[in-house]
């Protein structure tokens, strides 16, 4: 099985993959207005302001849809898996896998944020992603 | 007013395949040839060419190999799919405010033996420029397929409106009866049943096989000039009563996950402004093309362009509205379920031959069709009729 596709990542969004690292799930803030937003950007849309930073989410959140993937093969992962669009309760959304059985999952299903590093000895360096478990 | 100032003179495509034998360029060229031959035009009335900015096949190097002697106009269409009508509205307008002539817009593709879109794209997700940076947020997470983008948007519709798997089935069951007696179409002569799409196997759970368009090797073009010059010409003219472009809020490539509400609202773009150009209305639309690369989007397109409201369509095509004889037939040729996936140009093609009343699976009495090109990106869209602008 070859490895896990890694993000592409550049200084828009780099405090989000440092926070994987150190076991945080960040929210781009807006240092102007506040506005919380994800995914990020340098910009905010809401106020204009250029100015921003990150707060650390409590990690919990819902299922708004998910799917169950089955095929084609996918780089890193052991089909089926379940991926999730997942609303989190300070209110942006975020995809992620969520680590379940298909037939346990259903919209509005609570989760909580866990972390997985999967750099392993592929070569590629250092890479933590979120993973989702069910609540 | 771009309305009713360009037709589409000319059609022309390639064999549909699953391995052409023959590169990308060459499949091109052979469709401009065909759409040029079509019209009776020759490639030294060509001035202009346009395509999708994902096409392998340069400008210049189609009009080297079909001794197009000088461009004055040439353009690309970003977004996948959503080009196709777009590479229209280029050339319509490149011909109404007199910057070329005759403009031909060309797709060539190898996506079944050469580099499949259905398949996880490593070299998608990993671009240095904003599209990979959009990708790392679905990719990492094992979302890395265009059925898996959609399936996730049809989960929700399901949950917001009740539909269901088999109203996403009667699509392909509508396009698969059209493809069944259209000679070019892959599909020709194998139509399916409701039940045989419930049993085709599970790609990205809600969506089945059959819920996907084909993975298909071919090219189509459109040659595009004046309507009066059309009018000379060796066809009866599809005339552009409207070309549209659409992107909506807070839009992405088939992620456009961070609205409060699902949907495709970037088609409702394009069928606002579809309606201002044309002054027409659905109800004066005899058939319709309507993308079909996965099965949830053609309902949220009967729901965006205003052909019923919003979580209505399951109800709209229940008695068999999108099939031949119903309300509002839809890719009478097949579709890209059917027919073949040529990223929505061989679409715009099959509305071209209703206009001219040439289509194997005729519909009566058309005076206009809609055509749409790719959906959870951003698209666009077509209004071609008989007679032009009102």
């Amino acid at each position: 099985m070859s490895s896990v596709i890694r993000p592409m990542v550049n200084r828009d969004s780099a405090y989000f993959w440092e926070g994987t690292a150190r076991g945080q799930l960040r929210i781009q803030s807006c240092n102007a207005c506040g506005a919380l937003r994800h995914p990020p950007g340098p910009a905010c849309p809401d106020c204009g302001a250029l100015d921003r930073g990150h707060v650390v989410a409590s990690g919990l959140g819902h299922v708004f849809s998910y799917v169950v993937h089955h095929h084609p093969p996918v780089p890193g992962k052991e089909l089926p898996i379940v991926i999730a669009l997942i609303d989190l309760d300070e209110g942006v959304r975020m995809v992620g896998e969520v680590a379940c059985e298909p037939e346990e999952i259903a919209i509005g299903e609570r989760l909580q944020v866990d972390f997985d590093r999967v750099d392993a000895a592929d070569g590629h360096g250092e890479l933590t992603l979120p993973i989702w478990r069910l609540r | 007013m771009l309305s009713g100032a360009a037709a589409i003179a000319g059609i022309g495509a390639t064999e549909f395949s699953k391995e052409s034998g023959r590169s990308e360029l060459q499949l091109s060229v052979e469709a401009v040839q065909a759409a040029l031959a079509d019209c009776g035009l020759s490639p030294s009335d060509v001035d202009g060419l346009t395509t999708f900015t994902m096409d392998t096949s340069s400008e210049i190097a189609v009009a080297r190999e079909l001794g197009i002697p000088e461009l004055r106009f040439f353009s690309r269409i970003n977004f996948g799919g959503g080009a196709a009508c777009a590479t229209v509205q280029q050339a319509a307008m490149a011909v109404a405010t007199g910057v070329a002539d005759v403009v031909v817009a060309y797709r060539g593709f190898n996506e079944r033996s050469g580099a499949r879109f259905g398949q996880v794209s490593v070299a998608a997700a990993t671009q240095v420029n904003t599209n990979g940076l959009d990708n790392a947020w679905t990719y990492p997470f094992g979302l890395g397929t265009p059925a898996a983008t959609v399936a996730m948007q049809a989960r929700r519709y399901m949950h917001e409106y009740g539909a269901t798997s088999e109203d996403f089935g009667r699509v392909a069951v509508a396009d698969r009866r059209h493809a069944a007696s259209n000679p070019a179409a892959f599909f020709y002569g194998r139509p399916i049943t409701l039940a045989e799409h419930q049993a085709s196997r599970m790609i990205t759970d809600p969506l089945h096989l059959l819920d996907c368009c084909q993975e298909s090797d071919g090219a189509v073009a459109l040659v595009i000039t004046s309507a009066e010059r059309a009018r000379d010409l060796a066809q009866p003219p599809a005339v552009i009563a409207a070309a549209a472009q659409g992107s909506g809020r807070d839009q992405y490539v088939m992620t456009s996950y961070y609205r409060d509400d699902v949907g495709i609202p970037e088609m409702g773009v394009v069928g606002r402004e579809l309606w201002r150009q044309s002054r027409l209305s659905p109800a004066e639309i005899q058939t319709a093309v309507l993308y079909d690369h996965f099965t949830p989007y053609v309902l949220m397109q009967l729901e965006e362009l205003g052909f019923c409201g919003r979580g209505e369509a399951p109800g709209f095509i229940a008695d068999g509205a999108i099939e031949l004889g119903g309300r509002l037939p839809i890719n009478t040729h097949g579709g890209q379920l059917g027919e073949a996936y040529i990223h929505g140009m061989n679409g715009i093609a099959e509305a071209v031959r209703q206009v001219r009343g040439s289509s194997v699976n005729q519909v009566d009495a058309v005076e206009n069709v809609l055509v749409t090109a790719g959906t959870g990106v951003p698209t666009s869209g077509l209004v071609l009729s008989r007679n032009g602008a009102r």
